[in-house]
């Protein structure tokens, strides 16, 4: 026991539940209950004792130790890869699949999650050597405060307006409003898509919204949500049976077209937007510096 | 293997419309030809398109 004891107790405690907190199990079931969970909570105690002890190595001089933090980051970027191998062997047995760009998402947080932790027992160790318990609690709920900020995304909702639109058939070609979505050629097929199917189309709020709604891992990850929560009416070999989203060239509007088992068209919009919108699908074409000058 | 994009089968009424490398099913009308196109798209985990009345694709994705 010495004076750093308690203070790296402490930020290892909090930096801890920092990471339960940030570790939810929602609608996607992932990490998968318990045994994901379990190796989460133990990357995250060991990122908890990592920002904890970097402090007293600081204050003792001891500069050259807080290089085994660049060992934390080698560590947790391999986090990163582990989700993606993981994620990407599973995927190919899902019925509609979450695509790489959800995949690369869901990776990159489980990454940044760890940092977010060293960060929490850091801040809560240095204000606990440094001034008292008190401060440092208090500090360390703000941070937790900030965590759950940092990690909530915009949703779908946020950024486009949804609208049911019944699907219709023009000869053999399949349409969500004036989308066209895919040609469906035996009429038995199309009488199936016309009772199991629904249609929704998802209008972008502004110009920075329509590449990323255009784009194909965002769509992929829409139409993987939905088949989640609401279920999907296809199996292997019924190809045809297969949810698909089309980009209106004009507007950049995208029609949806899934196959639901729960049919409330409700239901189906809070769905859809709730669906998160992904990092890497993001672009933001309105701050680029050509188009601001065309402003001026 | 796995065939990407390819067109697997082609079935039809009208004889004078096709030819070439798929394997082609002629069908005498129209039910006939939904038909098979129904039992080569569960076969062959294809989906079924048609490109007119009288013919359809079959196609792997």
């Amino acid at each position: 026991m010495n004076e750093y004891t308690y203070p790296i107790i402490f930020g290892v405690i909090v930096g801890t539940i920092a990471r339960m907190l940030m570790l939810r199990t929602d609608y996607r079931q992932y990490p998968t209950y318990l045994h994901g969970k379990v190796i989460h909570l133990s990357l995250g105690f060991i990122a908890a004792a990592l920002g904890a002890v970097a402090v007293p190595a600081i204050m003792e001089m001891e500069f050259t130790a807080v290089t085994f933090l660049t060992v934390a980051a080698t560590q947790f970027r391999e986090v990163r890869n582990m989700e993606r191998n993981t994620l990407s062997e599973v995927d190919e047995f899902e019925l509609v699949p979450r695509g790489k760009t959800y995949i690369e998402g869901i990776a990159i947080s489980f990454e940044s999650r760890n940092y977010l932790v060293i960060v929490t027992a850091f801040i809560g160790t240095l204000l606990y050597i440094v001034l008292n318990i008190y401060i440092a609690l208090a500090g360390a709920i703000i941070c937790l405060i900030v965590n759950k900020a940092l990690m909530s995304g915009s949703t779908i909702k946020d950024i486009v307006n949804i609208d049911y639109h019944e699907l219709h058939f023009e000869g053999a070609g399949l349409y969500v409003d004036n989308i066209y979505i895919m040609n469906i050629g035996l009429p038995e097929r199309q009488k199936e898509i016309m009772k199991y199917g629904m249609g929704f189309v998802l209008t972008p709020k502004n110009m920075n919204v329509i590449t990323t709604i255009g784009n194909l891992g965002q769509r992929q990850a829409i139409l993987h949500d939905v088949s989640v929560s609401l279920g999907v009416v296809r199996d292997s070999g019924t190809p045809a049976l297969t949810p698909l989203i089309k980009r209106d060239l004009d507007d950049g509007r995208i029609g949806v077209f899934i196959l639901p088992q729960l049919r409330e068209k409700q239901k189906a919009i809070e769905v859809i937007g709730a669906v998160p919108v992904l990092e890497n699908a993001i672009r933001m074409p309105s701050e680029s510096k050509s188009h601001s000058k065309e402003k001026h | 293997m796995m065939i990407e994009k390819a067109i697997l089968a082609v079935v039809t009424t009208n004889k004078t419309k096709v030819g070439g490398g798929a394997p082609i099913f002629y069908c005498n009308d129209a039910d006939e030809s939904a038909k098979v196109a129904a039992n080569l798209e569960a076969i062959t985990d294809g989906i079924a398109h048609s490109l007119s009345n009288e013919m359809y694709i079959i196609v792997k994705h």
